[in-house]
């Protein structure tokens, strides 16, 4: 159900041995990830549950759903790209049908996902959800 | 002698492993664990010997009444008091400093009366004050800290003014570790007439207290942070401000007589502890307490300075550390930042894969975070069963992070 980039993720963090590695794959995905616009950083785009500083912006254009995002911490930066890995290219529709914590699970990100967890990737994916129902 | 290995085994989750590492618990500023005594206290206290207190003739609310009372001359003792009645009960020191608030200060000061905080309150010493800012128009002035973080009791006492009606200050910072000499506040306050609360919250966990030498009208303690149940706590209050204080909750237990039209309250303290209490915990406070003592709180202090200084030498060594607060009086409680990217969120999460369990954020301590210009830390806090190996097993994951996050 997931997009292409993210299959590809899966099978890049198969050869990955341990979480340092794939921390340091984390990080690394945020340091390249085209942040979303500093201007473009304000309250609207606002991210609430999230220890760290969050803001996403989706956009579609015809049926193609993207988003970008920012935040002030390195790997909640890398958990963004993961999260665009996972969205960005499929429609309203697919975005809404992925199972997002089965599919993090895929990368042992899982645990990421919990409800006590305060690095607010539940909250972005409850934001993608709504955006892209929205559509 | 302090024989850690043997502290360390009466604490059970310090077996446990976190990640599939050893738990390092350096969280001890937010919350500390508990003692098998007190794990135990609580055990028998529910298996045997519960019932509510003050309350029935029977045989188990006598025992439980007698444990649970006990425990304000526990209290008493470990704090240095003469009378065990200045004990308040209180499910820890929010609830106390609410309890000050309310019952004396908000009765007492009218607008335009002056409250003199420092800058490094926690928000348990800040918001109650806050509350007769908004409602009746008391005025907060701030004391900073200086550069190395420590509040000079001079600068307190200069911010006295004919309006000031009360100081309210920390005995120990919990992001900086910085140790108030808050005996100094105290007697140059008092000299002019002004009450001083003191919040014990961190002070009473790593040294010795003794609230009639530091003479403070209100000192308040927090049992979770002393290796008792959360939920428990209590506060020592001078017979004088007592008998100023009108009840704060209302409720069954702190009444001597309630009709349909008329009230009227029991005797402090228990004038200020309505409804059923935390009976289990405060009993577990009470052993935790006598725990401490049977250790030693001079034993205590001097392990805990000891790892200190190794923990500043270790820190000090490692140049792409800032930690905040230089005082000499610093006790085992470091926030620090990391050059370079990385928030404190990262660092954190990073060392809980490594097994370093730290506070990661502003530590309810707004003010003192815009005076830092930071606006998250990490904390590293010891308590009397952490080790110097502990130490290093931060020191490596931090090595970790740098290099992860550079």
């Amino acid at each position: 159900m997931a997009s292409d980039a993210f299959e590809e993720l899966v099978d890049t963090f198969d050869f990955l041995d341990d979480w340092e590695e794939r921390y340091r794959h984390v990080i690394d995905m945020g340091r390249a990830m085209d942040v979303l616009d500093p201007a473009l950083q304000v309250p609207a785009n606002k991210v609430d549950g999230c220890a760290s500083q969050v803001w996403l912006q989706t956009r579609i254009d015809g049926d193609v759903f993207t988003f970008q995002g920012a935040s002030d911490a390195m790997i909640v930066s890398g958990l963004i790209a993961v999260l665009q890995a996972l969205y960005n290219g499929l429609t309203p529709a697919e975005v809404t049908a992925v199972n997002a914590p089965t599919e993090l699970a895929r990368l042992g990100l899982d645990e990421h996902l919990s409800s006590q967890r305060s690095n607010g990737l539940r909250a972005m994916v409850a934001r993608i959800r709504e955006k892209a129902a929205a559509a | 002698m302090y024989d850690i290995n043997k502290v360390r085994a009466d604490f059970p989750i310090l077996s446990r492993d976190v990640n599939g590492k050893p738990l390092v618990y350096l969280d001890n500023g937010a919350s500390a664990q508990k003692p098998q005594v007190v794990i135990d206290a609580i055990t028998r206290a529910y298996s045997a010997e519960y019932a509510n207190v003050h309350r029935g003739l029977h045989y188990l609310s006598n025992l439980a009444t007698e444990k649970y009372e006990a425990v304000r001359g526990t209290v008493a003792r470990f704090l240095g008091a003469a009378d065990e009645n200045e004990i308040v009960f209180s499910s820890g020191t929010t609830e106390a400093i609410n309890l000050v608030a309310y019952g004396w200060a908000m009765p007492r000061l009218e607008a335009g009366d002056e409250i003199i905080l420092s800058v490094m309150e926690h928000h348990a010493n800040i918001v109650p004050w806050h509350f007769l800012r908004e409602r009746q128009g008391v005025v907060l002035k701030w004391v900073d800290v200086d550069a190395k973080g420590d509040l000079d009791p001079q600068a307190v006492l200069d911010a006295i003014t004919p309006r000031t009606k009360l100081i309210a200050v920390t005995h120990m910072s919990n992001v900086l570790g910085t140790v108030v000499d808050v005996a100094a506040i105290v007697a140059g306050a008092h000299a002019v007439g002004v009450p001083v609360l003191v919040d014990g919250s961190q002070g009473s966990v790593h040294q010795p207290v003794n609230v009639d030498a530091i003479g403070a009208d209100f000192y308040a303690i927090t049992g979770h942070k002393l290796y008792g149940p959360s939920g428990s706590g209590a506060i020592h209050i001078r017979k004088e401000r007592l008998a100023e204080m009108r009840p704060f909750i209302g409720g069954g237990d702190m009444i001597r007589e309630v009709s349909k039209d008329a009230v009227s309250y029991a005797d402090p303290p228990m004038k200020f502890e309505a409804g059923t209490p935390g009976i289990v915990q405060q009993i577990g406070m009470g052993v935790a307490l006598e725990y401490l003592m049977d250790l030693g709180m001079q034993n205590v202090a001097a392990h805990e300075k000891a790892l200190t200084t190794y923990a500043r030498g270790k820190l000090d060594g490692l140049n792409w550390v800032n930690v905040q607060g230089n005082s000499a009086t610093k006790g085992g409680i470091f926030s620090f930042t990391l050059n370079g990217p990385a928030h404190a969120h990262d660092i954190s999460t990073v060392l809980d894969k490594k097994g370093v369990a730290v506070r990661a954020g502003h530590h309810c301590a707004g003010p003192l975070m815009d005076h830092l210009g930071v606006s998250a830390t990490c904390r590293a806090s010891f308590g009397l069963y952490n080790t110097e190996a502990e130490v290093d097993t931060l020191i490596d994951a931090l090595e970790l992070c740098h290099e992860l996050f550079a």
